[in-house]
């Protein structure tokens, strides 16, 4: 409800210098459309308005780069003209608003953005954030962004192969929803900001679905605030999703680009018209004549400013040379789609918007979509009080009840309840589906596999944000790397509260210096990404979390290595080191109920070393296991390795770390191998030249997981925790 | 076989999913994959036809139901009414059901879920086009991939079914027990899929396009897919 005292400026979410500002650029007050078109344009969602200067510090250059931030989505070269196309969104405030058709909107939105590439979407993954499922609404809200995920991903053909699911408080009130859609293009069919030029004249061709009073003033009322009690009164501005549309988008746009009838491509995702219409002249570097009379409209009567800012989904726009208008038509046509002409390209910069023959706004095309505010937002390191570190907590109780317990943990629990409703197998080149350290993607009619993880973790950011974000980098790169894939590139989703806090503002920038920190070591630019602030409500804020999409190439699928135990008679070896460290542990959450103490350190270096010697014994075939050591550790990881291949394992602790530390420190930078005996030389050959270290701990094989002393379990034991955790939470049998 | 290769035509409706994927593993298979399109009343000579997975027209109507009334399907079940194969997956069997090409019809599973995960298949028939070179009782693993999967019937086609032997597969496990424990989906007597009485026309959920390349899934599709190209094959020489 807009309060009449209320200037209309702020109720549609611009500030008083904003105003300002638009005053000073038309040089006359700005009238009702006009200022619908700035404040989705200038909001935080489409503006980046608090991030930019933040962004301009990270590492976005490399010899596989080709097209870096600032696109509809990054690009790389993969080899053999082969170009790889992926982006991270968030999609959270229309989720919590309404679970279904949010998270299917996420999903609809990413794949526009890979499509205005001129890429085939040949992936998904959602990393999801949410309450924990003693609560009736989570289970609501987790429930429903699973089926929304499904019942768009599995309806438009593109499988969905991955993205973890996390559990905390915090996303109670506030569930994240990130969805990151990886495509593949021939590196010359890339559309790029320069690999097509639009010539004065040209056509914007709007097609797809029509316009409706669906979204509107999404990106600005719902994206770029926080949600309030009485949320559910912005739910008319969730959009509503019609996958099947979705679906002939894709195919009638691969089809416009590849029979080369385009000299530009666009999505209309926040800000609808506005955004496709503004950016695409501005980029072109000239104005356009709009007529909005021309928008196919779902109902009558709509109004400038409704059909300037609807985010009615499934539309796209195209720059059509007007010699190929015909064409452009006559394959829209075949796929069912309807197009519209609503703009030509003209010389100036100016937008020339009509309506029923009135000019409803006359605005320069540039102002909207490059000179948007930027602003360096006040920061303030919070006070920390003294938390007690878990690390120094005496621990007596039993070791192999606790491993059941943290096997059994949301956090480490078996995903396939959700999993399941996803389709992973279509379009026939899915190595590994979800539920492996990364997915691994064949490149269609090729032995490539591409190698996918999503990753990131509240509770080392909210201890350390800094700290925390090198670790997304660090687990997303080794989760590729442990099927060994080289990490070649990241795109990101950047999950934090109200910007306008000086708290969360120092909690992004610690992020931003972290993520540069470690992609600079690893050797893994940053294409991209989106950022999600506003994650609060209330006094409670979401933790600090950035996640790290990260892509790897293998050479040849067929070499990867798999996380679990293939079969008996194995040794495993313990890559890189344990120290004393449950801060922030999956141990100290669950066991302990501890939220204190510091993350596990990061070595960045160390790190790198461990990438590379994964890398190289992946190519020569030396591991026949290779599993990422995460939540919960050490014993943990052996556990997920012997449930995965059905074979159990006696292994020996060395050292002299406290029992329970030795098994569930999280340490960084640490894998389970598994090796045949023949090879244990190379390996520890191989590991010595690469100065990691090294440490056999024993042998798989039987129906038993023996830490010799420390506990003794059924692999069948410990599936059952593992695996019946998310059904029973959810109230369901086994 | 003899020197030619099959002609299999996979029909694309608009909204269908697997139908790259479905030419891809007749081709696999040694089959000569050819694209058919729902607006057309073309057959194209082709010595079999697939309809493929997918949610034609969005399914926002019961499933498949707008799909056996496009142009093409006229043609499919001229086709079929002459002996030719005619294979239906998941949403393929969905529209041979709506066509009246098959018996029964497809509901949302017992689960009100999406399902995807690999299944075993156990053979009840060896009187169809594509379980002709297979022993009855013998299992595949497939995977399956659908919401609304759940095979029903009236008690008379029911009775038809099974008393004529028209059900082609069960969902079982590795070791062939059909219960409870192994019907992912609450069909009716597990039943997976059914064919025509002729044998020519058979429906299943799971996926056997699927399960050809053992770089990406299991193979238990690769024998019902043989089977198919034969007798397309045979069908071509009649």
């Amino acid at each position: 409800m807009i309060a009449d005292e209320t200037p209309l400026h702020r109720s549609l979410g611009l500030q008083d210098d904003e105003y300002a500002r638009i005053v000073a650029t038309l040089g006359r007050e700005p009238n009702r459309a006009e200022l619908a078109m700035y404040s989705v344009m200038w909001s935080e969602h489409c503006s980046y308005k608090s991030s930019k200067i933040h962004l301009k510090t990270l590492p976005t250059e490399g010899p596989a780069v080709l097209v870096g931030p600032g696109q509809d989505a990054g690009a790389v070269d993969v080899g053999d003209g082969i170009a790889v196309v992926f982006k991270m969104e968030s999609h959270s405030h229309p989720s919590a608003i309404e679970p279904y058709q949010g998270a299917a909107t996420g999903v609809g939105g990413i794949v526009r953005d890979i499509i205005s590439m001129g890429a085939r979407p040949v992936a998904l993954l959602d990393p999801l954030m949410f309450g924990p499922l003693t609560e009736e609404r989570n289970r609501w809200l987790f429930e429903g962004v699973v089926a929304g995920i499904g019942g768009y991903g599995n309806c438009i053909g593109v499988p969905t192969v991955g993205g973890e699911i996390r559990f905390a408080e915090p996303h109670s009130t506030n569930p994240c929803v990130n969805v990151m859609c990886v495509g593949v293009a021939k590196t010359d069919e890339l559309v790029t900001a320069t690999s097509l030029t639009p010539h004065v004249g040209s056509l914007m061709v709007l097609y797809g679905a029509a316009t409706g009073r669906d979204g509107i003033g999404g990106v600005s009322v719902l994206a770029s605030a926080t949600l309030d009690e009485g949320g559910e009164a912005s739910r008319p501005s969730v959009q509503i999703g019609d996958p099947f549309a979705e679906k002939l988008l894709i195919e009638a746009s691969l089809e416009l680009i590849s029979a080369g009838l385009l000299e530009g491509l666009q999505d209309l995702g926040g800000a609808g018209v506005t955004c496709a219409v503004s950016e695409s002249a501005a980029r072109a570097g000239m104005g356009a004549r709009v007529d909005l009379d021309a928008v196919p409209l779902r109902e009558p009567g709509m109004e400038a400013f409704e059909i300037l800012t609807s985010e009615s989904q499934e539309r796209m726009l195209a720059i059509v040379h007007p010699s190929r208008l015909a064409e452009v038509q006559a394959v829209c046509e075949r796929w069912g789609l309807r197009t519209a002409v609503i703009a030509e390209l003209t010389e100036g910069g100016d937008l020339h918007i009509s309506l029923g023959g009135d000019v409803v706004a006359q605005l320069p095309a540039r102002s909207l979509a490059d000179d948007g505010p930027e602003y360096d937002r006040p920061q303030r390191a919070p006070g920390h009080a003294q938390t007690e570190d878990p690390t120094f907590i005496p621990f007596e109780g039993d070791l192999g009840e606790a491993v059941l317990a943290l096997l059994a943990a949301p956090n480490v629990a078996d995903k396939r309840w959700a999993f399941e409703q996803y389709d992973r197998i279509v379009q026939g080149n899915t190595v590994e589906g979800p539920g492996s350290d990364a997915a691994i993607v064949r490149v269609d009619g090729t032995l490539k596999g591409l190698a996918l993880s999503a990753d990131g973790k509240g509770r080392y950011g909210r201890l350390d944000p800094y700290l925390g974000a090198m670790h997304a980098v660090a687990e997303a790169a080794r989760n590729v790397a442990v099927s060994g894939a080289r990490p070649l590139a990241v795109t990101n989703c950047l999950n934090f509260g109200d910007p306008e806090r000086p708290e969360v503002m120092w909690q992004f920038t610690e992020s931003i210096r972290g993520m540069r920190d470690a992609c600079e070591v690893l050797g893994t630019p940053v294409t991209g990404g989106n950022v999600s602030f506003y994650n609060e409500s209330g006094d409670s804020a979401i933790d600090p979390t950035p996640v790290i999409g990260m892509l790897g190439v293998l050479d040849d699928h067929r070499l990867r290595v798999p996380s679990a135990f293939p079969r008996g008679g194995l040794a495993i070896y313990l890559l890189g080191e344990t120290f004393a460290e449950l801060g922030g542990s999956e141990f100290a959450e669950t066991i302990l109920a501890v939220g204190g103490g510091r993350p596990p350190a990061l070595d960045l270096e160390r790190e790198r070393t461990l990438l590379a010697l994964l890398v190289e014994a992946a190519g020569s075939t030396l591991l026949t296991s290779a599993h990422d050591c995460g939540d919960g550790g050490l014993a943990v990881a052996l556990a997920e390795c012997a449930i995965g291949g059905g074979h159990g394992l006696a292994v020996t602790m060395s050292g002299d770390l406290p029992a329970h530390i030795a098994l569930f420190s999280e340490s960084a930078s640490r894998v389970v191998a598994s090796v045949d005996p023949a090879d244990e030389g190379s390996l520890v050959a191989l590991a010595a030249a690469h100065g990691v270290t090294c440490e056999r701990l024993g042998e798989t094989g039987g129906p038993r997981v023996v830490i010799e002393g420390l506990f003794d379990l059924q692999v069948s034991e410990l599936r059952g925790a593992w695996s019946g955790a998310i059904p029973l939470l959810l109230g369901e049998a086994v | 076989m003899s020197g030619r290769a099959p002609r299999v035509g996979v029909v694309t409706f608009p909204g269908s999913l697997d139908d790259r994927d479905a030419q891809r593993a007749v081709t696999l298979m040694g089959g000569d994959a050819v694209a058919l399109w729902h607006a057309d009343h073309d057959l194209q000579g082709v010595d079999a036809v697939v309809l493929p997975g997918g949610f034609s027209y969005g399914d926002y109507l019961r499933a498949g139901a707008i799909a056996a009334r496009a142009p093409i399907m006229g043609e499919v079940v001229t086709f079929a009414g002459r002996g030719g194969p005619v294979l239906g997956i998941c949403n393929g069997f969905q529209i041979l059901c709506e066509a009246g090409l098959l018996p029964g019809a497809l509901i949302r599973n017992a689960s009100l879920r999406f399902i995807c995960r690999d299944i075993w298949l156990r053979v009840e028939t060896t009187q169809s086009v594509v379980t002709r070179g297979l022993a009855p009782g013998e299992t595949l693993e497939i995977p399956m991939k659908h919401g609304e999967g759940q095979w029903v019937a009236t008690s008379e086609q029911l009775a038809r079914v099974e008393g004529e032997g028209l059900v082609a597969f069960r969902y079982a496990s590795r070791g062939g027990l059909v219960d409870d424990s192994t019907n992912p989906n609450g069909a009716t007597n597990n039943i997976a899929g059914v064919r025509s009485e002729a044998g020519n026309v058979v429906g299943l959920m799971p996926h056997p396009e699927h399960a050809v390349d053992p770089d990406v899934g299991p193979t238990g599709g690769q024998a019902l897919l043989a089977s198919l190209l034969e007798a397309a094959l045979e069908g071509a020489h009649a």
